[in-house]
């Protein structure tokens, strides 16, 4: 299994790719000019805080054993116990719970002190995160979501983004509007970052979904059934990946084309996103018609549910709401109406002549993930409303997040002032002071 | 001496620059600037959200003539950068009392 050892590596190198830069430059380039490296910096410190606390505590509380919500935190603290020819599956476990952190981020942006976001970062990912991994992912007979309830999830339907969906709705609720929102309603400045970005997470997915394989009992105990597994195992996935995205794009235009009269890059950038986080739970269970089935209809849903958040008055600033948590619903969902048997799950779901038990399954999954997620994130969030506090004061968010919170800002486009002009032109400037005094 | 002023649509500076300088005119102040007339702005739509526009980008072009030279000089900028749509711009003139160049300290005519 070199083969497959190489492939996690590279798997693993991409899906830390999808947080540092792609939803970095995702996000940078839907937040304004004066708030982009405080969104950018948002997912780049969730990459250190999130990672460090995983060899900590998260792949112990994750995998190192049964348990309903958690298996025991301190078994393999700082990944003592575990093999080093095993530290790839953590790393790679790892990076999706930074992307899951980074992906809430996009709810919150222009507002928030740097400090409370860094503060949430710990909590959420070991009281959050962590444990839904081990409900999702490890699946033992004990586990939540997939041992008791059964419900399928790939690559991370409901542990990555109804989960991450969840905890920026609430989010977005506890610490409030931006400043001037909804009246002005703060368009995104530099859409080439975002189309970038959106590029570059359709890529690194192929590590998230492809890499996700799990391989069966039976298949561990045969050289050649594993082996069977992997290429048809690996092959389905990407092709679901690919081909629902591309649907979702085209869902999401034909909406957009419709009720806005033009099909515009952020509906196609946002078009990916939506399909890809709707194929992920589903990625190993449908088939291509399948695929092709929920990455149009999540494209679509997802392209009509951005706009709810006018009509509600929710500042999600990126709309993490509407692309993520909705995306995933649908996803989660819809493998109750066409898992394959033949696909990782084996079960039938509805159009496949396999009854409602999977899709009760799933609409149960989907409703621990949105409880779980929603409490324990309340919680959370109006611990640190009251203690710290999230927002910066007003006058710091109008002049910008970079500015207050990093000392920084992303561009220097004037030449005259503070850009091409020489530090001795300026110093010349200065010593022509005394002139000036002298006139008075 | 008068001052022209034009505010016209960024593609046609070009145009409106050649023949300014066909026509004699030695030399002129241009900056890109933003604005609206009667037409108001235009509509972009963010994942179907509405943002009105108000300030549309034009070119602004300065252009210090003598008095006899000012309607000429109008004349030129109204006919290369019309093109009949909303949004072709505006030229207005002003009186100038002095102008001088900073190099040599020439005044008026012989400064421009």
């Amino acid at each position: 299994m070199d083969g497959y050892y190489a492939f996690m590596l590279v798997a693993t190198a991409f899906v830390l790719m999808m947080t540092v830069p792609a939803l970095a430059l995702f996000y940078g380039g839907m937040s304004r000019s004066k708030s982009v490296l405080n969104m950018i910096m948002m997912s780049f410190i969730a990459a250190a805080i999130v990672g460090i606390l995983y060899v900590a505590v998260g792949w112990s509380m994750g995998w190192s054993g049964n348990g309903t919500f958690f298996a025991d935190p301190f078994a393999l603290v700082m990944l003592n116990g575990v093999e080093t020819s095993d530290y790839i599956y953590v790393m790679f476990q790892m990076t999706f719970a930074i992307i899951t952190v980074a992906l809430i981020s996009g709810a919150i942006a222009d507002r928030v002190k740097f400090s409370a976001w860094v503060l949430f970062i710990p909590f959420w990912a070991v009281l959050v995160y962590f444990p839904m991994a081990h409900m999702v992912f490890s699946c033992t007979d004990d586990s939540l979501i997939c041992g008791r309830i059964g419900a399928q999830d790939y690559a991370g339907g409901t542990a990555v983004h109804i989960n991450a969906g969840v905890a920026a709705l609430v989010l977005a609720v506890v610490i409030g509007k931006r400043v001037g929102w909804p009246k002005d309603k703060m368009r995104p400045h530099n859409l080439t970052l975002t189309m970038l970005g959106a590029g570059m997470l359709w890529l690194g997915w192929y590590g998230f979904n492809v890499g996700s394989i799990v391989f069966s009992e039976e298949s561990l105990a045969d050289e050649g059934l594993l082996m069977e597994q992997f290429y048809s195992e690996t092959g389905r996935t990407f092709a679901n990946t690919t081909l629902a995205t591309m649907a979702a794009i085209l869902g999401w235009l034909v909406v957009e084309r419709l009720m806005h009269g033009k099909a515009t890059s952020l509906g196609a950038a946002s078009g990916i996103v939506a399909g890809l986080v709707a194929i992920t739970p589903a990625a190993g269970a449908v088939d291509i018609e399948g695929a092709l089935a929920i990455g149009a209809i999540a494209g679509a849903l997802c392209a009509v549910a951005v706009g709810w958040k006018f009509k509600l008055g929710l500042d999600d600033s990126l709309d993490v709401v509407g692309v993520h948590l909705v995306g995933g619903i649908a996803g989660t969902v819809l493998i109750g109406f066409f898992s394959t048997s033949d696909g990782a799950g084996g079960v039938d779901g509805l159009f496949y002549g396999g009854g409602t038990d999977s899709l009760v399954a799933q609409v149960l999954g989907v409703l621990v993930a949105v409880a779980y997620s929603g409490v324990i994130t309340a919680v959370l969030a109006l611990a640190i409303k009251f203690t710290l506090g999230w927002r910066m004061n007003e006058d710091d968010e109008v002049g910008g997040a970079d500015l207050a919170q990093h000392g920084e800002s992303a561009y220097d486009l004037h030449t005259g002032v503070g850009g091409g002009v020489k530090s001795s032109v300026i110093a010349g400037a200065t010593s022509a002071a005394p002139n000036e005094g002298a006139r008075t | 001496m008068k001052l022209v002023t034009a505010v016209i649509k960024p593609h046609k500076w070009e145009d409106v620059r050649e023949a300014l300088e066909t026509f004699g005119v030695t030399g002129m102040t241009v900056s890109e600037v933003s604005g609206y007339g009667r037409q108001k702005g235009h509509t972009e739509v963010y994942r179907g959200a509405e943002y009105d526009i108000a300030l549309v980008p034009k070119i602004r072009v300065e252009i210090v003539v003598d008095d006899g030279d000012a309607d000429d000089v109008v004349g030129i900028v109204v006919k290369t950068a019309q093109t009949g749509r909303i949004g072709d711009g505006k030229v207005w003139v002003s009186p100038v009392d002095a102008v001088v160049r900073v190099r040599t300290g020439d005044r008026d005519a012989s400064a421009l």
